[in-house]
């Protein structure tokens, strides 16, 4: 409890800081934050009056205060070009890459991590460098990359999936109906994860099968099935901690994948928020995001802690 | 008598069941003909339904002007004749005789707003009160910042009975009429029944245009349906429209390919031949665009005439279209050949020879410039590529381009701040709408329009041209307000005020299932006609 009591205490700090951060790097940014709001033409007169209509031409740390005032009373503001609330944008961005992530976190855990296990089975075997190539190349190639050629092969040339977007957001979302937009982003999605985890494990049980215990193991004349399941176990809190770090990218969505998908989820929104100065869109959504990956570490620390007896002792 | 008339009751039922069968098929078969246009956009996002859009002029082609209309419209019927205003909510107009400043609406009689409210002259007022008076309970911050642009001229309205607008200008203003077929009207009733929320009022939007909005998924998918009740009976639209955001090129093109959408904006000149081998229609026309940069008039080598000659003389056109695989159109003007006040313009055709002569001539050789531009951008076509080609020209010619590159975001700033923040900069490149006089013309050369007030980056005066475009705004005889705008864009010309380099053709890809498109000259497009066969 007491654990997890400072873990959220450090929590705070780390929010405060990434929206300082946050806040300044958009006005050291060139550019205007009304961009999406008025026109190119639009003249400076117009300009000067939506900006004290909007607040903006209040001094830059009354405006931060200011935010920081709402965010602290659960509101997360008011969203320059869609008008909506920036928690409601939020929430629908991350519920849609929540989507990918459901699909492509679990691919990516279960074959990167049997891809290791296998890999550090026959070290410098045919099976390890195939592996390790695959991996290599899953965490090389660059995702939006092999995303567009999915999109070539599976909905342009194969007529198999739909090339882009979400559907027409009728259909359950577990039918087919949606289930078959979100195949290829997943998959663009969970290639660098999965390497990432193959290589890991790969590296973590070839190093946990050199430790004295593995050899006590085998002098008492355990089964390798035995040996093997011990040093798997030994490597999940490993493991684990990777697959958390890989959740959390994951949750903060893939700017460039989900634009060449044009899935409207939260690396989209983002990036949205970004081009268009969207300031209060902006805070909030990396401020979210932020949040969810210290608790994405948080959660992970605390799994550590209940599957490796000797994180309790310590 | 009718039983008589039409022969025993067996044939009568036969007869009624031809008939309903008629009139089902009068009814079935447009909404089979009727489809559904699917259409990839180029917006990152979907546009707002407040009232003016965003999302450029995109917002409007496919929002703004189906949701709402404007008291005076362009005709969009043509694809091979510039188009030019018609009546929309308003019927006629003029200015008033004894007072210049004075135009007055006539306003059309019978339209009601898609709430069921009658569209009457206090609407109008309401509309622009709403959209210039910070003041007005009914203002709203966004929209008047889109529609700003278009009302600097405007001072006050007043209904006259139901059906008569007067609206005031601070000057007189003959060109009152183009800027107001940019405001669109929005109704006050549904706004006053929203108590102006306006994040309810997108949700719930209502005006007089063609198209209903039916639903909006966030990010994701609007769809619009035919209005049944529009005014205007010969523009009844024949298809369901579902608006799709799609920024990516090659994401527009997969979409169009595989068949998720049948109409694509803006393809990638690179997948042109692609589409076509896939039985795609490539639709293009004139249109008013202009590729060009606008220069610094107040400090460096632009201020000669000479080297603004000399950069025009610099850069190879032909070139330029075979960059773009054909999709342009030779610009040596600011606004297309087609434009009724294009002309005889001096045209600086290619000639490096010439341009070299020139910047020996003013001492400048080599003549170090820099040019912004950004990497993309609304209108801004294959920006890089197309500058690095204008920088290989002219530095053939003895120029020193540099390029100093920025995000469309940040060129916007620069460009709006003007000059005078940015004194290194020689020159920016902004593409711009060149639809009407004010924004083909006045606005690049007035003094009036100096940045930051107006679009005037470089601050180029010139006591002549103010003159002229004075006796413009002045002048409200449509016959002789022409000469006198020809005679400003052949002067423009001749003082070489920008480098002119393309007039895009605003290429669109759609499937051979789409029907009765016909593209106009024009940033807006009418969508009525369009049908999708199944």
């Amino acid at each position: 409890m007491g654990t997890v009591l400072r873990r959220l205490l450090l929590a705070l700090p780390i929010a405060f800081g990434v929206s300082v951060v946050c806040f300044a790097l958009v006005y050291i940014a060139p550019g205007d934050p009304l961009q999406t709001i008025v026109p190119p033409d639009a003249t400076q007169a117009t300009i000067d009056a939506v900006k004290h209509a909007y607040g903006l031409d209040k001094p830059l740390v009354v405006q931060y205060l200011i935010w920081l005032w709402r965010v602290l009373h659960g509101n997360l503001g008011t969203s320059i070009s869609t008008t909506r609330p920036v928690a409601l944008e939020v929430m629908l961005a991350l519920g849609n890459t929540m989507r990918l992530v459901a699909l492509a976190m679990p691919a990516a855990l279960i074959v990167g991590y049997a891809m290791g296990v296998a890999a550090a089975r026959f070290p410098g075997g045919w099976i390890d460098r195939a592996v390790t190539g695959i991996a290599v190349v899953g965490v090389s190639l660059p995702n939006y990359w092999v995303g567009v050629v999915l999109v070539i092969l599976c909905a342009v040339q194969w007529s198999l999936l739909p090339a882009t977007g979400m559907g027409s957001g009728h259909a359950a979302l577990l039918s087919w109906e949606s289930l078959r937009f979100m195949i290829l982003p997943s998959i663009s999605l969970a290639l660098i994860p999965m390497g990432i985890i193959a290589r890991s494990t790969r590296a973590c049980v070839l190093d946990l099968a050199s430790h004295d215990f593995v050899l006590t193991l085998r002098a008492k004349g355990m089964s390798e099935s035995t040996v093997t399941r011990h040093v798997l176990r030994n490597a999940l809190p490993q493991v684990i901690a990777i697959v958390g770090l890989q959740f959390g990218y994951l949750m903060g969505g893939s700017i460039l994948v989900e634009t060449v998908f044009s899935w409207p989820g939260s690396g989209f929104l983002l990036g949205r928020a970004i081009q268009n100065r969207d300031v209060p869109l902006l805070q909030g959504t990396v401020l979210v995001l932020a949040m969810i990956f210290v608790a994405t570490n948080l959660l992970v620390d605390l799994l550590q802690v209940r599957l490796d007896p000797r994180l309790r002792r310590g | 008598m009718m039983g008589h008339k039409f022969g025993p009751a067996w044939r009568q039922a036969a007869l009624s069941a031809v008939l309903a069968g008629s009139v089902a098929a009068a009814f079935a078969a447009p909404a089979f003909a009727q489809g559904v246009l699917k259409v990839g956009m180029t917006a990152a996002d979907l546009p707002i339904t407040t009232g003016n859009p965003d999302q450029g002029f995109e917002g409007y082609r496919f929002v703004g002007y189906n949701l709402y209309d404007s008291l005076v419209e362009w005709d969009l019927s043509s694809a091979t004749k510039p188009s030019d205003l018609v009546p929309g909510l308003a019927t006629s107009w003029a200015v008033d005789p004894k007072n210049k400043t004075q135009w007055i609406f006539t306003l059309r009689k019978g339209v009601k707003w898609t709430d069921g409210c009658p569209f009457v002259a206090s609407d109008v007022v309401w509309n622009l009160q709403h959209l210039t008076d910070p003041k007005d309970p009914a203002y709203y911050a966004a929209e008047a910042a889109q529609a700003g642009p278009y009302l600097t001229n405007y001072a006050s309205a007043k209904a006259e009975g139901e059906d008569k607008v007067v609206i005031t200008t601070k000057q007189p203003d003959s060109l009152l009429p183009y800027e107001l077929s940019y405001v669109l009207m929005i109704s006050p009733c549904q706004a006053k029944k929203l108590k102006y929320d306006w994040t309810a009022f997108a949700a719930h939007p209502s005006g007089t245009g063609p198209y209903l909005f039916a639903r909006e998924v966030p990010h994701r998918e609007m769809d619009l349906v035919p209005n049944p009740d529009y005014w205007n009976k010969k523009r009844i639209p024949k298809a369901k429209l579902e608006l799709f955001p799609m920024p990516d090129p090659a994401t527009r093109t997969a979409a169009l390919l595989s068949g998720q959408v049948n109409w694509i904006e803006a393809p990638d000149p690179d997948a042109m031949k692609k589409l076509k081998a896939a039985g795609m229609k490539i639709v293009t026309n004139t249109y008013p665009h202009n590729w060009s940069y606008q220069l610094n008039f107040a400090k460096g080598p632009f201020t000669d005439i000479r080297i603004r000659r000399a950069a025009n003389y610099a850069i190879s056109r032909t070139d330029m279209k075979t960059l773009l695989d054909g999709y342009m159109i030779k610009s040596y003007s600011t606004v297309p050949p087609t434009t009724p006040y294009f002309g005889h313009p001096v045209e600086y055709k290619y000639d490096p020879k010439k341009a070299t002569a020139l910047l020996k001539e003013a001492h400048c050789y080599p003549c170090a410039v820099t040019l912004a531009i950004s990497t993309s951008g609304s209108g801004q076509m294959q920006s890089l590529s197309m500058n690095e080609l204008v920088k290989e020209d002219m530095d053939a010619a003895g120029f020193k381009v540099t390029l100093d590159t920025m995000d469309w975001n940040a060129l916007l700033a620069v460009a709006r701040v003007g000059v005078d923040k940015y004194p290194t900069i020689s020159a920016i490149n902004v593409s711009r709408q060149v639809q009407d006089p004010f924004n083909a013309l006045i606005r690049h050369v007035a003094t009036s329009q100096w940045a930051p007030h107006g679009s005037n980056w470089g601050h180029y005066s010139n006591p002549k041209m103010d003159k002229l475009i004075d006796e413009i705004y002045n002048e409200f005889d449509n016959a002789k307000r022409l000469v006198l705008l020809t005679k400003l864009n052949e002067m423009m010309n001749e003082q070489a005020v920008m480098i002119w380099v393309a007039h895009d053709v605003n290429p669109r890809a759609m499937s051979p299932k789409v029907h009765g498109f016909i593209q106009a000259q024009n940033w807006a497009q009418d969508l009525t006609p369009v049908s999708v066969s199944p």
